[in-house]
Order: structure tokens, then sequence, then C-alpha cells
């Protein structure tokens, strides 16, 4: 009885418009129609104001020369290039700080979650100081007080700081003694780099042989051996150093040779790094923190040493709690350091803002910042995305 | 000083140990620890000692105490600020209701802001902008905390109205500040008059209010099986993440207008606003849909079974289980956004960072004294969010739902 | 999930490919649909012309009249140009222009609403008719003329300068080789900059900011040795510097930046009403008529006086659609044009002391010169 009344409802009288069918279709032409007038609607109106407003929507203006300076440049660029010429070294300068803001930044927080769960009271809270200060400032703020609070305690260039290196520190930048290949540095590079990719060939075939014959193999002792070989022999076929030291020294209005980093580089730099440090710091001590403490336990009852606990136990679980928060972090890395704009540090952002304002073509130069950052975002998260996929359990 | 307060509590044992015990465990536990505390100890005092003599002697703070009224409400009009006191009465009385109401974290906030007040009605200087009206107003926002303390305390009001009260005021503060066409009493003021933390606070507030709801339809968009809503939710939220949000606001506050009808206009606060909340939607809407994945199948299939339908299931079984699960990360989300509203200063509005700079730029001789304001705004920035994020681990502990930070 | 993006991305391109290219012939047929959608967001326009593609088909006059204010482009971050006094209250040279015109359309130096735009924007605000007036130190240049908008009548002579410490024992430009300097982004200062070291076959290391505080700033700090901006502005700078006489803006000029306020495309009208303001403002400094004796002059034995306070005569308002007291209100309420210079610039002026040169009146021997009121 009490299964057939509904039973009969559903047969007897079902209006069309209660049909699940016909429901999914209506809305599913509805959804269709309502976003298809909606981007019709956008770019009628859009061509309709570049008609009249005479904005040309086309590309052509790239290949017009710039006009405007960029400070040092990474790549060759003098005003007198191309509007894509000038692009490249934004798109350059983004590269740059972003790929040296993601390795200082996963280093730094990971020696900042290490000190945060130090069994010292002090080293702790001086983690947790920085880690509070720099998660609750917004980035922008911090970017200001790095370089218009810090850096104007910094010596002006006649009274440089020095540090051992020789590091020059002023007001100009940061001037790094710094190796540069002489002649016949390349051949110890190559002897080098057939060394080091013939060493993990050797690491993972031996440890490979360990795993399935469970016989001692010295994987780790052969790989380390091979670089060092190849490091001693590439050294004598490019007869003697095949670096020199160039040391920074002043000539003129500025110091000449040796690394320079600019302030506004500098002040980018940090401030990126330090920001994502803090994040990073969180998500390290959190993956670490969710490590079972019955599974170290286990590897000691199991005869492991203290390395062996880490490598082998904990930093294979922590990571495959750390990887994906980790990913997101990287990311909002890159697209912050579109800020720089602020301090004079001109990537992408900044490029393309100038481009707007001395070319005024708004909308190609924008499309073309939106879909620069667009790939790189998706290129990131693609590669890390494989990456993460290895490392995580294979749920069955 | 905030921060004492959680110290406290995590090192709080059962019998409180001795203070040298205190001292042995957990800075001279081994060799190792005494060498670093030994080390470390001269440093950070060596620092807190420069910085306290730098705030207290050298440091000149005329640019940050000279305009308090600019660095709260910007350009809002001198003979308007009624407007913006009702408002701030408002969020003081609702205070002291929550506080009566709930006691705990609330309790300190009140009363931090309580004494602040206090501090500044009875500073013995003088000052154009502390006129004694003003002083006696602070005042009596202490008396009105006292007064909802006690409404919270002794009338049992519903909790959702309380909640209810707090989603509106916002929504009547933005009515009153910006006021009627036809009226002289609450004569229309535009936006672009709002600035200050004013501005930081609409947006931030306003983002995240509006920001939900559209998170949410995002996420239930991209779950959807229609093919076009899925992919039309799809790409909205992975382009709006792939970029950065100074990016989306310029092109809301500059490519916009080329894609609208000729004649039409929208307020540039407006366009600040929608860009932070379509920027905030499409986090949102990620992280509720981790939320969505997480509710098992058996709970919607066992509504369905109970005969409740699509539309019931998802929102009294689906959303309620879902939005606890991801609490964390979207009151996350929430303090980033407060943060991120100061990238507004990058197209031009006055917010609290960029009323600091316009202040910078306004005097040739407040230049020099810009070291003072980023300090300044860098400490104000931090109370707020650090207020903001200790609230949502109490949140957290309160609803039982673990960080995954 | 990458990989079901592809074929979204695939469809929406071609979706908007499609679309723009029917997008220009059907717009008759295509309207229809558009318009019964949008009828909320549109708005109310006049008559409802299908046609009115432009952004300003004569209609700024009878927005500015409708609305009750004038919308006025400007920035509050330049100190004697565009800046907040300690009440919030928009002030500076540029700002008061906008209040003249205020005066004139509403005789009320309050109606005016000021939205402070950054260089990026200022182009297509002017473009996009957002602002009524664009009073934000722009230089006039004819690429700009041709896209952004109508400018109207040079209110400040300025030309770019360079400012270098005394120390650095730097006595003329042909020393400048290697040297950094400081300069803003974005404007023409930046492009004039590398023009001249191009030409004078000379290497130099620009460091480039948004923020003009941000450029001196950085200056100060000795992290340039040099800084270059109009010349006007220099000297506001070292005005504020700790110690002023350190610093020497050197006697060349290397461009020309004729700070112009500017209106959108497309209404005569509005142009006109500008620019005879902007006359009047010169005009009556040349009579003598100034904020305070505004109300005698009106019964002066000067007939040119007359005209202007419009006891006499046409100026133009009927055609222009003005009162015939336009053009003595906005005296009024802001004063002539020296009167403005001096509040900001002058020997007492709030932000700084600039000698008038080339804004002299041209009877003084500067270039400040206008058409007569008749």
């Amino acid at each position: 009885m009490a299964l057939q009344t509904p039973q009969k409802t559903e047969t007897t009288a079902i209006p069309f418009y209660r049909d699940e069918r016909v429901l999914q279709i209506a809305a599913q032409i509805i959804s269709a129609v309502l976003i298809f007038i909606l981007l019709y609607w956008a770019v009628v109106n859009f061509l309709r104001a570049a008609e009249a407003r005479n904005m040309t929507l086309s590309f052509g203006f790239l290949k017009e020369a710039a006009g405007f300076p960029i400070s040092n440049p990474p790549i060759e660029y003098d005003p007198s290039m191309s509007f894509a010429r000038a692009f490249l070294v934004g798109l350059a300068n983004t590269l740059i700080v972003s790929g040296a803001g993601v390795v200082t930044a996963t280093i730094l927080g990971t020696l900042i979650a290490l000190a945060r769960l130090s069994s010292n009271w002090l080293m702790s809270r001086i983690a947790l100081a920085f880690i509070e200060f720099h998660r609750n400032i917004p980035l922008l703020v911090l970017l200001f007080i790095w370089y218009f609070v810090v850096f104007s305690f910094v010596p002006p260039i006649k009274d440089s700081l020095v540090w051992p290196g020789p590091i020059f520190i002023n007001k100009r930048g940061i001037y790094l003694s710094w190796p540069r290949l002489t002649e016949t540095g390349p051949v110890f590079l190559i002897a080098l780099g057939i060394g080091i990719v013939v060493a993990i060939a050797a690491f993972s075939i031996l440890r490979k042989k360990r795993q399935e014959t469970g016989k001692k193999t010295y994987f780790m002792p052969v790989s380390i051996g091979l670089v060092v070989i190849s490091f001693v022999v590439g050294w004598f076929l490019a007869g003697g150093s095949p670096f020199w030291i160039d040391t920074p020294s002043l000539k003129g209005f500025n110091f000449q040779g040796g690394m320079r980093l600019t302030p506004e580089f500098a002040g980018m730099y940090l401030s990126l790094s330090l920001y994502t440090a803090a994040f990073i710091a969180e998500v390290v001590r959190g993956g670490i923190q969710a490590v079972s403490k019955g599974q170290i336990e286990a590897a000691r009852a199991l005869g492991l040493n203290q390395f062996q606990v880490v490598s082998l136990v904990v930093m294979p679980q922590a990571l495959r709690i750390i990887i994906p928060p980790m990913i997101s972090q990287y990311l909002n890395l890159t697209k912050n350091s579109s800020l720089a704009l602020a301090i004079g540090f001109q990537e992408v952002f900044a490029v393309g803002k100038i481009a707007i304002n001395q070319a005024g073509r708004a909308v190609p130069v924008f499309a073309l910042i939106m879909a620069t950052y667009l790939s790189l975002s998706l290129l990131t998260s693609f590669i890390l995305n494989i990456y993460n996929r290895r490392i995580q359990f294979v749920v069955r | 000083m905030a921060s004492s307060e959680l110290e406290q509590e995590e090192i709080r044992p059962p019998q409180p140990p001795g203070f040298l015990q205190w001292i042995r465990e957990n800075l001279f536990s081994s060799i190792f620890n005494s060498v670093l505390t030994v080390v470390l100890l001269p440093v950070v005092v060596f620092i807190i000692y420069q910085v306290l003599v730098w705030v207290l002697f050298q440091a000149n703070w005329k640019a940050v105490t000279q305009f308090p009224l600019l660095y709260t409400v910007g350009q809002y009009p001198r003979d308007q600020l009624w407007r913006v006191g009702f408002i701030f009465s408002g969020m003081i009385l609702m205070l002291g209701i929550s506080w009566g109401r709930w006691g705990g974290l609330l309790r300190s906030i009140t009363l931090a802001a309580g004494g602040l007040l206090l501090v500044v009605a009875i500073l013995p200087v003088q000052h154009a902008e502390l006129t004694l009206n003003m002083r006696l107003y602070l005042v009596s926002n202490i008396a009105l905390a006292l007064v909802g303390y006690l409404i919270g305390k002794k009338i049992p009001i519903k909790s959702y109205l309380i909640f209810a009260a707090w989603f509106l005021i916002p929504i009547i503060g933005v009515i009153l500040l910006a006021g009627f066409e036809s009226s002289t009493l609450i004569p229309p003021v535009q936006t672009t008059q709002w600035g200050g933390l004013l501005v930081t606070f609409l947006l931030a507030a306003g983002g995240i209010v509006l920001s939900f709801p559209l998170g949410v339809a995002l996420a239930f968009g991209r779950r959807s099986s229609l093919p076009v809503v899925s992919a039309f939710s799809t790409v909205f939220i992975e382009v709006i993440r792939g970029v950065p949000l100074v990016t989306i606001l310029f092109m809301f506050s500059i490519i916009l207008a080329l894609f609208l009808p000729a004649e039409s206009r929208i307020d540039r606060l407006v366009r600040a606003l929608m860009a932070v909340t379509v920027f905030s939607a499409a986090y949102s809407a990620e992280n509720v849909r981790g939320g969505l994945q997480s509710v098992p199948l058996g709970q919607i299939e066992a509504a369905k079974a109970l005969g409740m339908s699509n539309f019931k299931t998802t929102i009294f079984i689906v959303l309620p289980q879902a939005l606890r699960a991801v609490l964390p990360a979207i009151v996350g989300q929430f303090i980033s956004l407060f943060k991120d509203t100061t990238l507004v200063v990058i197209i031009g509005i006055n917010d609290f960072l960029g009323i600091g700079r316009s202040i910078i730029n306004s005097d040739p001789e407040f230049v020099q004294l810009r070291t003072e304001v980023y300090l300044f705004m860098a400490l104000v920035y931090w109370i707020f969010s650090y207020l903001m994020s200790l609230a949502s681990r109490r949140i957290e502990s309160a609803m039982g739902v673990e960080s995954n930070l | 999930m990458t990989k079901r993006l592809i074929p979204v991305f695939a469809l929406l391109i071609v979706l908007v490919l499609v679309l723009s290219a029917c997008g220009g012939g059907a717009a008759p047929e295509g309207q229809t649909v558009v318009e019964t959608v949008v009828v909320t967001v549109e708005v109310p326009a006049e008559g409802g012309e299908p046609a009115a593609a432009a952004p300003a088909e004569g209609g700024i006059l009878a927005r500015v009249l409708d609305r009750g204010y004038v919308v006025c482009g400007g920035r509050t971050d330049l100190a004697g140009f565009g800046m907040l006094d300690e009440n919030g209250r928009n002030v500076g040279f540029d700002i008061d222009f906008c209040r003249a015109v205020a005066a004139a359309v509403f005789n009320d130096p309050e109606a005016v609403e000021v939205v402070p735009l950054t260089a990026a924007d200022r182009g297509p605000a002017l473009q996009t008719a957002e602002v009524d007036i664009l009073s934000r130190n722009v230089t006039w240049t004819s690429s700009r003329d041709a896209q952004w908008g109508n400018f109207t009548t040079i209110m400040f002579y300025d030309g770019q300068g360079f400012m270098i410490r005394k120390d650095s024992g730097i006595t003329s430009t042909d020393e400048f080789d290697g040297a950094t300097v400081c300069v803003t982004s974005g404007t023409t200062t930046e492009q004039n900059l590398s023009d001249f070291f191009r030409q004078n076959g000379m290497e130099y290391e620009a460091v480039i900011f948004e923020e003009s505080a941000a450029v001196y700033g950085a200056y100060e700090d000795a992290r340039c040795d040099i800084t270059t901006s109009d010349k006007s502005q220099l000297a506001s700078v070292r005005s504020g510097f700790a110690d002023p006489d350190a610093h020497i803006i050197l006697d060349i000029t290397i461009s020309k930046e004729p700070l112009t306020p500017a209106v959108p495309h497309g209404d005569d009208t509005w142009f006109d009403i500008v620019k005879v303001v902007s006359y009047a403002l010169i005009n009556a400094e040349e009579l003598g008529i100034t904020q305070a004796n505004v109300e005698d002059m009106k019964s002066s034995d000067n007939i040119n006086v007359l005209r202007l306070l419009g006891e006499e005569g046409d100026w133009g308002y009927t055609d222009l659609g003005l009162e015939p007291d336009a053009l003595a209100n906005a005296i009024a309420a802001v004063g002539n044009y020296g009167e403005i210079y001096d509040r900001y610039m002058g020997p007492n002026g709030i932000s700084f002391t600039l000698p008038r040169g080339p804004n002299n009146l041209w009877t003084n021997g500067g270039l400040i010169y206008a058409p007569p009121i008749k």
C-alpha cells in the first residue's frame, strides 16, 4: 500500500514542467542562450565603442619603437626597440623575481617551520612573531616598508657597507662578487653535467637493485663519487679554475663589475620571499605535525636512525599534505609579483601599464597581460600537478 | 600584546610549574638550546630596544597625528560626519550585545575598543579635530557598549537576529553614507568623497558579503550536469584565479567601460567593489567546491530516500555540511581579501593606504615622514587582520573543525 | 582538468570570433535583441536613439546640467596642483579651475566631484567621457589631442629640467654620462629623458616609479644622482627637502610641457564653455578684477570689465546657454588667474613658492594670453 501510492502519482500525473528530463533540457537551452546573449551584448558594445573612438584592436603597434626606458633590463633593451621587446623585458623580470622568490621562500619557510617546532621557547616565539607579522600585513605595505623604510637606512654609495665576500651594500644596490666562467669554463661545465647525469642514472639503477634484491649496493657513495670524479676531470680539462671572481669596484658614478641586485629588485624579492615564507612555514609545520607520532616511534623501533626516520618516514608523508597548498603559494607568489610597479621594479604589469599610457592601446595590451599571467599560472600548476600526482597515494 | 594571550593559553599546564623550572624546560633543555638562547636573547633585546628608542624619541609622528579624520573617513564632508558616527555607534552597540551574548574573545575586543576610545577621548593635547563634542561622542560610545552588554546579557535575543543585525549594518551604512537625491537632511555624498579606513572596511565587508553567494553559485555551477553552465563556471573560476588581482581591478576600472553601452557610467568605488567581489568569488567557489566534495554520497542518497527534492537536499543537507567543513578556508580567504583591498590604490581609490599616500604627497615636508606613515599603516592593518585570524581560530575550535594549516 | 578545459577554451574563442564577425554587419538586427535584454543596465539616454554610438554625441553639457555638478578628473597627490587639505577638501591649481567652471555653470564652486585618476587612468577616463573635464596637470601633445579629447587653453607653461646635488660638482648636462636618474613612469617626462640622453649620446640608468613622492624620496635618499621632472615640480619638491640649498635645479629646459585642461571629444558647446572660463580668469587678471572686488567692478567705467562681468553686451552667454554673470561668478568663486596661482605657488603660497616666469601675463613678459571676452 504504502509503496503503491507514490508510484501511482508518479506515473499518472507528471506535468511536463516537472519532468526532470524536460527541465534538464530546458535549463541547458536557457543557460546557453543567456550566456550567449551576455557575450554577444558585450562584444557588440565593445565593437561599437571601438569604432566610435577609433580604437585599433590590432597588435600592430607591438612592432613600433617603445620610446620609454626600463630600469636595469635583464636582457638587452633600449628605448628605440619595439614594444614587443619591452614586454619581453618585463616578462624576464617577472620570471626572475618569481623564480628566485619561490626558491628562497621555500628554503626560508621550511627553516622557519623547523624553528617554530623547536623545543627552545625563544626560538619558537621568534618564528611565531615572524609568521604573525608577515601573515597579517598587506604585501603592498610590506613592500613599502622594505623599499622606503628599510632601504632608507642603507648608506649612500660613497660609504658603502662592505661585508666579507666582498659584498658592497649601498643605496644603489647590493653588489656581490660573482663567479664568472673563463674561456675554457664551458668544458668544465660539460664534464660536470655528464658526471651528474651518469650519477643520477647509477643512483636509480643501484637503488632499484637494492630494493629488489635487498643486497647492499652503496648507491649513495657511488653516485657522489661519480660527481666528484667528473668535477676533478673537468677541472683538469679546463686547465685550471674554470671560474674567475668578478669583484665590484667603484668607478665614476657607480660600482662596476660583480653581480648587482638593484634596490628595486632586492625590495621586491625580499618582500615576496619573506611574505610567502610565512605562509609556507605554516604549510610545512602543518604537514610535519600531521605525521602521527606512532609512525615515528615505529620507525625508531625498527632501528632506523634519525636521518632515516626523517627522510624515509616523515618527509614522504608530510610532502603529500604539503605539496597541494605549496602549489597555490607558488602561484600566489608569481601573481603577487605584479605589485612590483609600486616600488619601481618593472615586470610585465608595470611595463604593460606604461605601454597603455604611451601607446594608448588599452585593450590589446591588457589582453596580452592577462594572457601572460594566465599561461604562467596554467603552466606552473600543470607541471606541479604532475609532480603532485606522482607522490600521492594511489587510491584503489 | 595580543600574542601574550596566545602564549598563556599554550603554555598553561595543569599545574603551573615554577618560574625557574619553566625557564629550564623551555630555554635550557639541552646544550644546543642553551647556546641558542644565549645567542638569541641579546639580539632580541637589542632590536626591541632600538625600535623603542626610534618610536619614542627619534620618529616624527606629525604626519600621522595631524589628520585623524582623513585617515578614518577620507574626504567625507565634515558637516555630514554624524552619519559615519551613527554607523560606528551602531557597530559598537552590536559589539556590546554580542559580548553580552557570547563573551569570550568578543569581550577582549570590546574592552580593547572601549579602552582605545577612552584613551583618545581624554588625550591631554590640543588638537583641531579633537573637539569637546568629539571627545563626548567617543565617551558616549563606551557607555553604548556597556548598554549593549547589559541588553545582550539580560535579554535572551535569538542569535540569528544578532547575526542578521551584523549583516544589515553594512547595508544600512552604505545607504546612509550615500544619502538621497532629494533629501536635505541627508543629501547625497559622492563616493569619490569616501575614503580612508571607511572605504577599506566597506570594500572588505562588501566584498565578503557579495562574493560569498556568488562563490557558492559558481561552485554549484562547476559541478552542474549542464555542460554550458559547468564550462562557463570552470572557465570563469580558472581565469580569475590565474591572474593577479591588480589586473582584475585594472580591467574593471578601465577596460569595463569600453564593454558597456556608451552612456552608462558605473561608480568607481562600485567598480572596485565588483572587481574585489569577482576575484574573491572565484576563490570562495573553489573552497566551497572542496566542501561539497567532502559531503558523503550516502547523505544525499538518504535525503532522496526520505523524499526530499533536489533543491531541499542541497539547501538543508549538502550545503550546511559542506560549509562547515570549509569554514576555516573561507575565513582565511576573507582575511586575505581584507589585506587585498590595499591594491585599490593602484587604480586611484583613496582607501586607508591611498589616503596615507595622498598625505605624504600633499606637502613636500611629509615626504620625509613616510617611514612613520607606512609603519603606522602596517600597524593598523596588522591589528585588524590579526584580530580576524584570532577570531577565526576561536570559531574553528568552537565548531570542532580543524584548520588545514 | 586541464584537458577538459581545452575544448571549452576553443569553443569560447570560436564563439567570440563568430560574434565579432557578425557583430559589425548585423548591428540593426542584433539591436532589438540587445536592447530588450539590457534595458535595466542602460542609463536612460535621451530619446533612445539607437545610432547614438559615440560617447559624446553632443550630450556632455546636457548631462552636466542634468546631474547638477561637474565631474572633474584630478588628483589628490601632487602638491600645488591637486591635493587634499586637512579637512579632506580637494584643493590645488588644477582643482580650482574645475571649481571656476562649476561656478560659471551652477554658480556654486562646490558643485564639483573630483575623481582621482592615476596616470594610466586619465586617457581612458577622458575617452569614455567618464569625466567632464580632465584637469590633472596633463601635457598637451598632438597624439593625446587626437586620441583622448579636446585640449582647451594652456593654463601653465612648464618645461622639464634636472635637479642634482650640489656636492656632486656637476654644473652642466655634459657631465651626465653614466648617471642614475629618478623619473616618474607613464608620462612625457620619461620619454623626454630617454630622447635627451639618446640625442647626446650618453648612457644612463633609469629608476622609474609610478608615484612622484617615490621619485623624490629615492632621489633625496641618494638612490639617484639626478632627478628630472617639470621644473615647477622640482621647485616644489626642493622646498620640502631637509636642506633645500644642497640641491640645484639646472638652468637647462629640455622640453615644452604645456599643462592644459581637456574635455572629451564631441561636444562643442561644452568645449567652448570650458575655454571661455579660462579666458575669463586670464582677462580678469589683466583687467584687475579680483575675487574681492568683483562686485564693485560691476559698476566700473571700463567697458571691457562690464562686458566680462555680463553687465553690458553679450560675451556669448546666450549661445552657450549660460547666465550673463556666469564669468563673474567664476571669478568670485576662485579669483583671477594670478590669484589662483599665488594661492598655491605665490610668495605666501600654501604649497611652495615658484616665480611666475613664463606664467606671467603677456603684458608682464610672460606667455599667458587669452582671447578677449566680448
